[in-house]
């Protein structure tokens, strides 16, 4: 039963922004559309997105989410916001009022991370929602085209989001254009300047390999196979094209989410806490926040891990003990200061390797396990040694750590246009089964044959996909 | 700063139920998993203990094409969660087979790990398995009908009809009804002659009630002798099932007769034939003569389209086989189609006597032979028998 009306929602979220201001977060302007729980339903399975072009998948994610809710596994979360300018966030109709400043609170908090953080600068905001829509109708005229149908748009759908997180991490870095990369081998080649050339015997300079497809390791695969597959139509380009664009456009979003949990919670609760909200809705509050950062046996909630760092990190500079006091960097004046430039400056990633203490580990009870034959065990647990291993660990299983690099290294392996895939094997094996089917994806749009170089149990082992289907050899070396 | 803005935009009843944008990718989702469940048909049909169960049950069937693949790490890769209280390295959160000890659901953030089952009911896995399969002749010949019967049926009541049929106790109160009506309007005193008036008279109406039969009929003969064991009899009412849910599913009309045999034949009734075990020796030839005698009895060949299946795993009594042979031939003059099914569970044709050398003798090229060596070829056989079917005409 709905126990508000608009008229006070309005009214809250006046005070809710008087705050925001107050405490110096930079909000892009907000929309808030007041949704029942299909419709979040719906908009959960479309990544929030109001538009967005039709796949299967998202009917699969759609009948997930809508199972898991009827049967009370999962409830729906309070809020989505997406980033876009004006930032839209969606609210549940049948949330308490209590519950609902707490979400508008909490929105503005992401409003100001997405506005905020470095790795959301190339995104894009202000240009987002008209791209998604733009990319559905582009995908429903494919769709409608007598000549192509839905059966082959899904086939390179299908193939596209096999493949749609190989791509570039860190969008910040500027990626250099093939002139450019061209320039870097040259240089490269050159000689070092040496002060006793006099002396020494002369370098030897190698030319550089300038026809080489790539010169230098591609990770964007779909770009890649999109440039140089002549045979692809143009609308099979423009399929791939649209999949790349809409992963980059969420990989800050999967690259930053214990950080941007963590900072919504930090900051609804500092918000509401100065609202002086009258007793009932208060203590509801508190019923409410104390859900949202329960920590899950188990399993990690992202709500707790970020907002206890962010909350830590602001402690530190505001009251910092003895050992504490000389580790604190020099000029920052405040916590606020000192959370608000880590909020800028960091992804998930370098905010738990700068952040994450031994304290923190402890405190929040971390342990890494491993699955052995099928058991899960517990490996490590938050003491003195143990909490450094927890920690990359952690690192490891967040953002985009938990998707392997594999990048391209030659587009004529052995002579024959093999497309030659490289894993950056960091430790961690891929999963055979997966990368056998993600491999015939590769095939189905490079259109020869592909291979994947990688270490299994130790060993180097090429993965090969062409017309006779799958094989693996071992690599000597 | 520039002025922090905001817009709310109100609930619109009529916008969110025009909103139901995922149906047409739900749909699409649903054809892809029907697709999947009809692909992996052998393996679910081998796998699933679907057999004599009930119609509306619902089974997991695991899905294994709708997977989304992407690029993952294995199992080697560990995971960081959150403890409860103590924590020791070395102690078992949860076991392979799944019991968890309120411990992790999925533990860590592992992308794609997608474990997808999905519910269907088994008439809805019956209708999947034989969409595409027909038993053409059946439909070919479009069965000899049976002279229909007529019976009579009560349909309501007409103001004309049989004076037989005038219903007495309406066609009175009907009376009653118009006189306390004509009381009511004084159009009449007390006591004056009331006669019945011909809107009075009211008649049972009958209808002639078509009754379609047709005739065809479906003969499941099974060994149930000591030496079929718990595996051959699993197969061979794998088999049956089949049959059974086809048969049931494609063609109500359709008769079934269930033959149970060891050293002699009995009919029996569904559940029996599904659910009961028996034992003793083998006399193949019982069967056949139960089902001549049947046939004999209530299916007469120039009426009905007769359909004839046996399992059996050949380890007959040497002596029946002279017999055997004779009425299987008799039986498939009787017979439309007559299939053989031997039940050898892998390496157990080398020691055992096998029926399907005898039978090659038979001639008639509406009898048909397979050979059911393990649980995936069930449905693979049961596709060869009706594809010969089709092939004869």
């Amino acid at each position: 039963m709905q126990t508000y009306d608009l008229a006070q929602l309005i009214e809250w979220d006046q005070r809710i922004r008087e705050k925001v201001a107050e405490f110096g977060l930079d909000c892009f302007p907000q929309e808030f559309e007041i949704c029942d729980h299909n419709q979040m339903l719906g908009y959960m399975a479309y990544a929030g997105m109001p538009s967005h072009y039709p796949h299967w998948s998202y009917g699969k994610a759609y009948e997930k989410l809508k199972t898991l809710y009827d049967h009370g596994v999962s409830g729906l979360p309070y809020e989505m916001v997406i980033n876009s300018n004006p930032a839209l966030a969606y609210l549940m109709r049948d949330n308490t009022l209590s519950l609902q400043i707490l979400t508008i609170a909490h929105v503005y908090a992401h409003n100001d991370f997405f506005k905020n953080n470095f790795t959301f600068q190339t995104t894009r905001p202000e240009f987002v929602i008209g791209a998604m829509k733009s990319h559905g109708q582009r995908v429903r005229s494919y769709i409608e085209s007598p000549s192509i149908g839905i059966d082959r748009v899904e086939r390179v759908l299908d193939a596209a989001h096999a493949l749609s997180l190989q791509c570039r991490r860190n969008l910040a870095l500027r990626k250099l254009s093939v002139e450019e990369q061209r320039q870097r081998k040259l240089e490269d080649a050159q000689p070092r300047e040496d002060p006793f050339a006099r002396v020494h015997k002369r370098q030897q300079s190698e030319t550089p390999d300038l026809h080489k497809v790539p010169l230098e390791p591609e990770e964007d695969l779909l770009l890649f196979l999109r440039d140089h597959n002549p045979f692809l139509d143009e609308w099979e380009r423009d399929l791939l094209t649209i999949v790349h664009e809409e992963a980059q456009y969420f990989v800050p979003q999967i690259e930053t989410k214990i950080m941007n949990e963590g900072w919504a919670t930090f900051w609804h609760k500092r918000i509401l806490e100065s609202l002086n909200l009258p007793q009932d809705l208060h203590l509801e509050f508190l019923v409410r926040h104390n859900q949202v950062v329960r920590p899950i046996a188990g399993s990690l909630n992202p709500y707790h891990i970020g907002w206890k760092i962010w909350e830590d990190i602001y402690r530190r500079y505001e009251e910092p003990d003895v050992e504490e006091e000389d580790q604190l960097e020099s000029g920052v004046r405040s916590g606020f200061d000192k959370i608000f430039s880590v909020r800028a400056a960091d992804r998930d990633a370098s905010f738990l390797r700068r952040h994450l203490t031994e304290r923190l580990v402890r405190e929040l009870n971390l342990f890494e396990y491993r699955v052995r034959g099928g058991d899960w065990v517990v490996t490590e647990v938050a003491d003195q040694e143990g909490w450094r291993k927890i920690k990359e660990t952690l690192i490891r299983s967040v953002g985009m750590n938990t998707v392997p690099v594999i990048k391209v290294e030659d587009a004529d392996f052995g002579h024959h246009r093999t497309l030659l895939l490289v894993h950056e094997h960091d430790g961690r094996d891929l999963h055979l089964e997966y990368a056998e089917k993600t491999l015939a994806y590769v095939y189905q749009l490079w259109g020869r044959d592909v291979a994947l170089q990688t270490v299994v149990n130790g060993r180097k082992v090429l993965l090969q996909f062409g017309d006779r289907g799958f094989t693996t050899r071992q690599l000597t070396r | 700063m520039a002025i922090l803005e905001s817009i709310f935009r109100p609930y619109n009843p009529s916008d969110a139920e025009r909103s139901d944008r995922a149906a047409a990718d739900r749909l699409r989702h649903r054809q892809k998993v029907r697709q999947c469940i009809r692909e992996n048909i052998a393996d679910i049909v081998a796998e699933e203990a679907i057999i004599g169960k009930d119609g509306g049950r619902i089974i997991k069937v695991p899905i294994r094409g709708i997977k989304e693949y992407r690029f993952i790490y294995g199992e080697n890769v560990p995971g960081v969660g959150q403890g409860e209280g103590e924590m020791e390295p070395g102690q078992v959160l949860r076991h392979g087979s799944g019991e968890a000890q309120g411990q992790p659901e999925r533990a860590g953030d592992r992308p794609g790990v997608d474990y997808y089952e999905t519910d269907v009911t088994l008439d809805e896995l019956v209708e999947i398995m034989f969409e595409d399969l027909e038993l053409p002749d059946l439909e070919r010949r479009k069965l000899r009908e049976l002279p229909a019967q007529r019976v009579l049926k009560r349909k309501g009541y007409r103001h004309a009809g049989l004076r037989i049929r005038l219903d007495k106790r309406r066609t009175v109160k009907s009376k009653v009804r118009r006189r306390l009506a004509a009381q009511r309007r004084a159009a009449m005193t007390r006591g004056e002659r009331f006669p019945f008036h011909e809107d009075d008279l009211t008649y049972r109406h009958m209808e002639p009630d078509l009754k379609q039969e047709s005739n065809a009929v479906v003969f499941c003969m099974m060994d149930t002798s000591g030496s079929m064991d718990t595996m051959k009899k699993y197969l061979a009412r794998s088999f049956f099932f089949l049959l059974f849910q086809f048969v049931r599913a494609k063609y109500r009309n359709v008769e079934l007769v269930f033959i149970a045999h060891h050293t002699e034949a009995q009919e029996v009734t569904e559940e029996e034939f599904f659910h009961k075990g028996e034992s003793g020796g083998t006399f193949i030839s019982s069967a056949y003569q139960k089902a001549l005698e049947i046939v004999q009895e209530r299916y007469h060949p120039s009426l009905w389209n007769i359909y004839a299946f046996h399992c059996s795993d050949g380890d007959n009594f040497d002596a029946d086989n002279a017999t055997a042979l004779k009425l299987a031939e008799e039986l498939c003059q009787v017979s439309n189609l007559f299939g053989y099914g031997e039940i050898k569970p892998l390496g157990s044709r080398y020691y055992e006597s096998s029926m399907l050398q005898l039978f090659r003798r038979i001639e008639a090229d509406n009898f048909h032979t397979v050979l059911i060596e393990r649980k995936e070829d069930v449905w693979p056989s049961f596709k060869a028998f009706l594809a010969r079917d089709r092939v004869r005409e």
